[in-house]
């Protein structure tokens, strides 16, 4: 392969906004809150950035289209500000254009900012729209819940997994996200909730509960990225790199042709091979410290264990079951209570995940920080099962 | 060239109102209606209207032939979902007809139905007409209407080859006899007083109908061997063959109990269920009442015995799911406004230059079978989905409509808007390659599971009421077996 981006760019500032249902703030709230984190993190001035990215998904419910609400919000004076979108994998897609402009010399220090403020829609749940002239005419008007828990059905089938066992597992993967973000007062919902809570939630899209759902969250997260060396001549000392940035998307074939079995995701796979060899990691069950995952429900995180070849394939159920990815586990998942619990404002998932790894590494996670990590990864989702976007990045400390 | 019927199909909604159900409902203020409230009558699940229901009648009536001669379609009903747009031509697009058809829509009266097929068989050529009824009448809520009517369709071919019933002859009187009316602009029927309707109407003009047709064929009345008369009040029909010495059991069920007056599909449904049983030799008398009256007399051929099988009457009926939920039938019917929430605003605008450039993928579910490697694929494109082919531009139309099926995944969602939640939808698997993300339809929960059968059925995937548009889509159903609970 190309020789890839590994430590050629160096976080050297994050912020993240406290995500939740934010009434009182609108997106240029959200994003001066978690820019301003990440430009005192960073030790620089404003004006030292000198390209940027904004993601955003949903950008008819707030800010509209463009890159212009990010350069006005922020007063970007006279640099190139690019907006960004592709679906859930959008924050993560704004950290790639930056990371990018980096590495390529064509900038030395760039933005990437991701926002979503999805408390304005009246409801719970992402915004229904069209899909397209053609689309409408044949797509059904499923909702994410409903397409996502169609790999329940068909991982069931293909692993001769019970209902009941399936049920009880993904109901663990949310109890302990549960519990993770009881200890982050960042997080959208801080509550440790029990099994039985879990399992006799309403039901939203069979055989997802209330509580197999991820929180629909405003909030906002960013990263200042330059080079290992200029992070160097800045005074940083514990510089966290870039590993590896990875992007898959479906060429259709899941949905068109016969070969996908509908329980697991084609593109994370990829992927997940691709970042892993980008990165140098030859053993993830062993080598990585921590991940955070797209977990917009709870099942999407246990099909996502196998595709990152974590848990072996069909073994998913009895890792989460062993604890195998709690705090207190070899793979600690979703430390910081995932999109579960810290919610998951589109843009800015893939930038909030990335944050913890972040803090993680630089050993500043406070009540959740896990011991000495040197590799974190994160990945994110978006789309369906049959159709998506899948975005990986390994990020760790630069030596 | 002797002309006559060539082939014959049926559909009836799967779901089959308690009218027990409507009384208990209205009992409050209309006691009353609790003396009708025997049996069960059809109604269209909401993704269902006339269109729908004409679809599925004649896919049936086409069972096991060659579309290819079919040279027009006619189709007959008193609900068109369009006032003004060719409701025929959304049915010729489902069935994938050649384009150089001719089509019509025939309204305006409940024989609308008897009078296109005498038009069909009057003026049968080389072709093959394809005429269908259909009507899912509205009715008001604790009217009569509401418990005798039923929703339904059928469908027969008319041409002068392969004739399994042939034209013997056929008598109209036309009347204006204003039994019931709905004017311009209004939701229901308006009707008079049914003593003078039962004394006036059918008793009278009827007769006048079928004497001049038995006088006009030289046939007696003894010698019909099915006489098939729709009417809701009983006793009629038989009175009417009784007075020209019609047998008492040549006189057809009416399936009142069963299903209910489907308008103006009725006399053809009714006379499909007669062909279903019917031999060689067989003399049926269709009457239909409505402005006057229709009298069509047909002569079973030999060809009957050879017509390959179909779901017809009996297998529409055996497919029936009792519905006790009247609250249900009242928001199908568009009878009472729940509150959907915001996700039921969602804007169903159609792009009709897409619908018009799309209408073979959508509307006939036609989708790709590469030429290069065999492989089929929905949607069709230019570049072959196949990740060992790829070939481009080498697709040939290929039709998924009446391919079995069965499920990959599914999930039942009470998220997304759907006028009868849960949503059902997921991967369905073509049994000849290709899948397709569909809703599913008449499925209740417990009944489908991954691996079980699907079938394809034509119907309503969206209402757009800013508009008064609704764009149809094809979606699956369980591949029932046999009476449901």
């Amino acid at each position: 392969m190309a020789r890839g981006i590994r430590d050629k760019v160096a976080i050297i500032g994050m912020g993240c906004s406290k995500f939740g249902e934010r009434w009182d703030s609108n997106a240029e709230d959200l994003m001066v809150e978690a820019f301003n984190e990440a430009l005192t993190d960073a030790g620089i001035e404003k004006n030292q950035i000198e390209a940027a990215w904004l993601g955003t998904a949903f950008d008819r419910v707030h800010v509209g289209a463009s890159a212009l609400p990010l350069s006005t919000a922020l007063r970007l004076s006279s640099i190139p500000v690019t907006r960004v979108e592709n679906m859930c994998a959008t924050g993560t897609e704004a950290l790639r254009g930056a990371t990018y402009a980096v590495a390529s010399g064509a900038c030395d220090i760039a933005l990437a900012l991701g926002v979503e403020k999805l408390k304005d829609t009246g409801y719970g749940g992402l915004p229904a729209g069209s899909r397209g002239p053609l689309p409408d005419l044949w797509v059904p008007n499923g909702s994410a819940p409903g397409n996502f828990a169609q790999l329940a059905t068909a991982y069931s089938a293909k692993h001769g997994v019970s209902a009941q066992d399936l049920k009880e597992a993904i109901g663990h993967v949310s109890w302990k996200s549960h519990q993770n973000g009881a200890k982050n007062s960042k997080a959208h919902l801080q509550k440790a909730v029990t099994m039985e809570t879990i399992l006799n939630a309403p039901m939203i899209a069979e055989p997802l509960g209330l509580f197999d759902c991820c929180g629909v969250s405003d909030g906002s997260a960013c990263a200042i990225v330059t080079t290992p060396e200029i992070a160097k001549s800045l005074g940083k000392q514990d510089i966290v790199s870039i590993k590896a940035l990875q992007l898959c998307l479906s060429d259709g074939v899941e949905s068109a042709f016969n070969t996908w079995d509908g329980s697991h995701f084609a593109t994370t796979r990829v992927a997940a091979k691709k970042a892993y060899e980008e990165a140098g990691i030859k053993d993830p069950r062993k080598e990585l410290s921590m991940i955070e995952v797209h977990d917009c429900f709870s099942v999407t995180e246990l099909v996502t264990m196998e595709d990152l070849y974590i848990s072996a394939e069909g073994q998913a159920v009895k890792d989460v079951m062993d604890g195998f990815y709690d705090a207190d586990g070899p793979v600690p998942c979703q430390i910081d209570g995932g999109l579960k619990c810290f919610g998951h404002p589109i843009g800015a998932s893939g930038l909030r995940m990335i944050y913890e790894v972040y803090l993680q590494l630089l050993g500043r996670a406070g009540p959740r920080q896990l011991k000495n990590p040197t590799f974190g990864l994160t990945h994110n989702l978006g789309g369906a099962p049959h159709a998506n976007v899948s975005a990986i990045s390994v990020i760790g400390r630069y030596n | 060239m002797a002309a006559g019927i060539t082939a014959f199909g049926a559909y009836i909604p799967r779901l089959r109102l308690n009218r027990a159900s409507i009384a208990a409902a209205h009992k409050w203020a209309m006691p009353g209606l609790r003396g009708m409230a025997k049996g069960e009558r059809s109604m269209c699940n909401w993704d269902e209207d006339a269109i729908t229901m004409a679809v599925e009648a004649a896919r049936d009536c086409l069972t096991g032939r060659d579309r290819s001669d079919i040279d027009g379609v006619f189709f007959a009903s008193t609900t068109l979902p369009f006032i003004d747009r060719q409701n025929a031509g959304v049915i010729g697009a489902a069935l994938n007809l050649e384009h150089g058809i001719s089509s019509l829509d025939i309204t305006g009266s409940q024989r609308a139905g008897t009078s296109a097929l005498i038009t069909a068989l009057k003026s049968a050529g080389e072709g093959d007409t394809l005429l269908v009824a259909a009507d899912a009448r509205k009715a008001q809520p604790a009217s009569s209407s509401e418990m005798q009517f039923g929703h339904g369709a059928a469908a027969l071919t008319v041409g002068t080859g392969n004739i399994v019933a042939r034209l013997v002859g056929s008598y109209t009187v036309t009347t204006d006899f204003v039994d019931h009316f709905r004017g311009e602009g209004q939701e229901f029927d308006y009707g008079w007083e049914e003593r003078w309707i039962r004394e006036e109407g059918y008793s009278k003009i009827v007769p006048q109908a079928v004497k001049a047709l038995l006088e006009k064929t030289g046939v007696a009345g003894a010698q019909i061997s099915r006489f098939v008369m729709p009417c809701t009040m009983k006793g009629i029909p038989d009175r009417i063959a009784k007075g020209f010495g019609i047998p008492a059991e040549a006189v057809a069920d009416t399936l009142g109990e069963v299903c209910g007056d489907t308008g103006a599909a009725h006399a053809l449904l009714m006379l499909a269920a007669a062909l279903e049983t019917a031999k060689a030799g067989d003399l049926i008398l269709v009457a239909a009442f409505g402005q006057g009256a229709d009298a069509i007399l047909l002569e079973v051929t030999d060809a009957i015995a050879s017509l390959p099988g179909r779901q017809g009457v009996s297998g529409a009926l055996a497919r029936g799911r009792k519905e006790d939920d009247y609250m249900k039938f009242l928001s199908f019917q568009g009878n009472v406004k729940l509150d959907w929430g915001m996700r039921g605003e969602v804007d169903n605008k159609t792009a009709l230059s897409s619908e018009y450039r799309n209408k073979e993928m959508v509307t006939g579910f036609t989708g790709g079978k590469c030429s290069v490697c065999g492989t089929v694929q929905f949607p069709r494109t230019h570049y072959c989905v196949n990740p060992n082919c790829q070939a481009l531009d080498t697709q040939e139309p290929y039709s998924f409509a009446d391919s079995p099926a069965r499920v990959m995944s599914f999930t039942a969602d009470w998220l997304s808007y759907n006028p009868s939640p849960p949503f059902f939808y997921g991967q369905v698997q073509f049994e000849t390659g290709g899948r397709v993300l569909m809703g599913f339809t008449d499925t209740d929960a417990g009944q489908i599971d991954v691996g079980s059968s699907l079938k394809m059925m034509f119907r309503i995937k969206d209402y757009d009421n800013d508009r008064g548009y609704r764009r149809y889509f094809w979606k699956a159903a369980p591949v029932s077996t046999g009476k449901e609970a």
